[in-house]
């Protein structure tokens, strides 16, 4: 019995670690009635794989079996790999000794489809309201929609889970077609509208109305794969800027496509994950989403690709030094956090401190900016006779100094048509 | 130069900056008991924890203070750190002598060290949030052993009471020798001498729920299944997860048997 359970996690755990999703934040799920776990506070990490990922949920497949046939997926029907399903007590009970222990902060559960789109969802559903309603636990639910699932069962989904997620899977349609023949981005889409429509709704009677359900939290977030198909960054960036400002996502997430496939429409196995440039997309991403960025901003249509050698918002500067040097003392905060090197952190703490005295270079160094970066884009007290380097020569300084860990990765994007 | 040598509770450390204000002692220096054994110069003087004097001196810093702010003063103090009283009581002198607030004078260098070392007290609550693993007795108590960097078992009492409220459990910090208990009512603070070496697995086994075993294997093998090898990045494992805290995480023991390996990239 044990050893069937250990074989089937392996298999389960193993195919869905390619959804890159692992985020517990965002919701507001407190204890109630003295039950299990509590959701409200921000996410933790209660362990970090050898490959550096955040462990913070149970993310399993409940099956991997699957009527589809995704070419950049392990779990594609024409794959020949072992097939397991668990059963939904299964999952429950995984969920809850784990949970007991600290282990996790709850369950993330996807599934490969089975039978069809609403049978499988139907069972996705009901994992979570056992879970919520005969074990009264609050611990974070993550549950992915099956494409092509009804919109009655997105609503039962709703009600139970605290975010919920539609993989996009490909940027755009036409990678879909090529990719992924059985899937639709239109179911896709449909879905996703529906629940940014709910999720609203929600909110206001929330805002009017005693005691209305919660409805998924913690919103809805999608991801893509990146690298398997031939999109440039400009094309992704603004996709995912169309999510966040249309659907209201929480997150888009990009996963740099790992070569698990012989298939001649795909990069070949060996191929280096592009994880430099899933890093450097998330930065993009977080300078859209607390930075207050435009994708335009970010790339544009002459230069479509985020520089894999500096992160995008020292590209951005050094195109624009019309902007700096910038006078830390004096100005506006939306200008001191586009300067490299300065986080949010930094900058609030800039404003902050400077209502007391005039900062001076030491004053920075210890709040804690890296003056090696910030150097050429500001000025602050006592800086006479400051040398004027133009952008090339930054860069080339800065890469000097900066022996980048990803070097050996830093191959151009693929092109494959 | 006087030192001021309290017991290292709050409670002592609030009496000295009394007494600092009341004898005006304006070249004080505070340490704790342990630590001043060495101490050659200058004479030394015993503060004897009064609560009613650390009560006025936590009034008059709720006056002054917001409550980020104070609970910035409080972490700082847990940190422990040999000589942190010093900033302390700089700090506390540059707040109440000030007329507006500079709780945010990242400017000033006393302010910036109760900010930086709040922060990392505060990092080490969250990891403490984050690597508690317990394990299950026969009769049904979870309990964990840690080992913080910093006295954080008051700042975590909330998160663990809040979310594990139909479990009995126990948090024990086997440096500083005291525990957190919920016996399903309340939270206790615990003192206790363990009639068994908690550090060595024989000697817990027998002691342990008849599952217990199976869902630490199951747990280390999710771990190792969730791992993708094309993607290792030992550095930043690392980085999040320091060695020292790997004795008490399950998914960090060596595998006793019949972990299955990821498939490699078909």
């Amino acid at each position: 019995m044990s050893e069937r359970l250990l074989e089937k996690l392996s298999i389960l755990a193993d195919a869905a670690k390619y959804d890159v999703s692992c985020s517990s934040s965002g919701s507001n799920r407190k204890n109630e009635n003295k039950g299990l776990g509590d959701s409200k506070g921000m996410g933790i990490c209660h362990a970090y794989t050898e490959d550096g990922r955040c462990v913070s949920l149970l993310k399993i497949l409940l099956t991997n079996h699957c009527i589809f046939d995704c070419a950049y997926c392990v779990s594609r029907k024409s794959n020949d790999i072992k097939r397991a399903a668990f059963t939904v007590q299964e999952v429950v009970d995984l969920t809850i000794n784990f949970y007991r222990r600290n282990y996790i902060e709850g369950l993330f559960l996807s599934s490969g489809i089975f039978s069809n789109p609403d049978y499988t969802m139907e069972r996705l559903v009901l994992i979570a309201k056992k879970l919520r309603t005969e074990h009264n636990f609050h611990g974070y639910i993550h549950l992915k929609s099956i494409p092509g699932a009804s919109d009655e069962l997105m609503h039962q989904a709703g009600l139970y889970a605290d975010r919920l997620s539609v993989n996009i899977e490909m940027p755009t349609k036409e990678s879909l077609a090529v990719l992924a023949p059985d899937k639709k981005r239109e179911d896709m889409i449909r879905p996703m509208q529906y629940l940014k429509t709910a999720i609203e709704e929600n909110r206001d009677d929330q805002k009017t109305i005693k005691k209305v359900p919660r409805f998924a939290p913690a919103g809805q977030s999608t991801q893509m794969v990146i690298g398997a198909s031939p999109e440039n960054d400009l094309q992704i960036l603004w996709i995912a800027d169309q999510f966040y400002k249309k659907m209201k996502l929480k997150r888009v997430y990009y996963s740099g496509y790992v070569p698990i496939s012989t298939d001649n429409r795909l990069p070949a196995v060996g191929t280096p994950v592009p994880m430099i440039r899933e890093n450097r997309l998330y930065q993009a991403d977080w300078l859209m989403r607390f930075y207050d960025f435009k994708a335009e901003e970010i790339v544009t249509p002459e230069e479509p690709l985020l520089d894999m050698e500096i992160d995008p918002k020292l590209n951005w500067a050094l195109r624009n030094m019309n902007q700096f040097p910038l006078d830390i003392n004096k100005a506006d905060y939306h200008m001191i956090v586009r300067v490299p090197g300065i986080g949010i952190q930094s900058a609030k703490k800039i404003v902050s401190a400077r209502k007391f005295s005039t900062l001076r270079w030491d004053h920075l160094k210890k709040i804690g900016v890296s003056l090696n970066k910030t150097k050429y884009f500001i000025t602050c007290k006592l800086d006479e006779n400051r040398k004027q380097f133009d952008p090339l020569q930054i860069r080339q300084m800065l890469l000097a100094e900066a022996a980048s860990k990803y070097k050996a990765n830093f191959s151009p994007q693929i092109k494959l048509f | 130069m006087t030192v001021l040598v309290y017991d290292g509770s709050l409670g002592g450390l609030l009496t000295a900056i009394f007494d600092i204000y009341e004898y005006k002692l304006s070249d004080a220096s505070v340490r704790k008991a342990e630590e001043t054994s060495y101490s050659l110069f200058g004479q030394t003087r015993t503060i004897h924890t009064d609560e009613e004097k650390a009560q006025r001196v936590w009034k008059k810093l709720e006056d002054k203070l917001s409550r980020p702010a104070l609970g910035q003063f409080y972490k700082t103090y847990l940190s422990e750190l040999p000589g942190i009283e010093d900033p302390l009581i700089r700090y506390v002198r540059y707040v109440l002598s000030a007329k507006g607030s500079v709780e945010n004078d990242y400017s000033h260098p006393d302010v910036l060290t109760v900010q930086q070392t709040s922060r990392k007290v505060h990092r080490e609550k969250h990891r403490m949030e984050a690597f508690v693993r317990f394990q299950l007795t026969k009769d049904r108590l979870y309990y964990s052993i840690i080992q913080p960097d910093f006295n954080v078992l008051p700042l975590i009492r909330k998160h663990f009471t809040d979310r594990y409220a139909d479990q009995k459990w126990l948090i024990y910090d086997s440096r500083r020798k005291y525990g957190l208990f919920y016996n399903l009512e309340v939270v206790e603070e615990v003192e206790m001498e363990f009639a068994i070496n908690t550090a060595d697995p024989s000697q817990v086994a027998h002691l342990l729920d008849e599952k217990e075993e199976l869902w630490q294997k199951l747990w280390q093998q999710y771990f190792t299944s969730v791992n993708i090898p094309a993607r290792k990045n030992m550095k930043l494992h690392i980085k999040h997860m320091p060695k020292r805290y790997w004795k008490f995480l399950p998914e960090k023991q060596p595998v006793k048997d019949n972990r299955i390996d990821p498939p490699a990239a078909a």
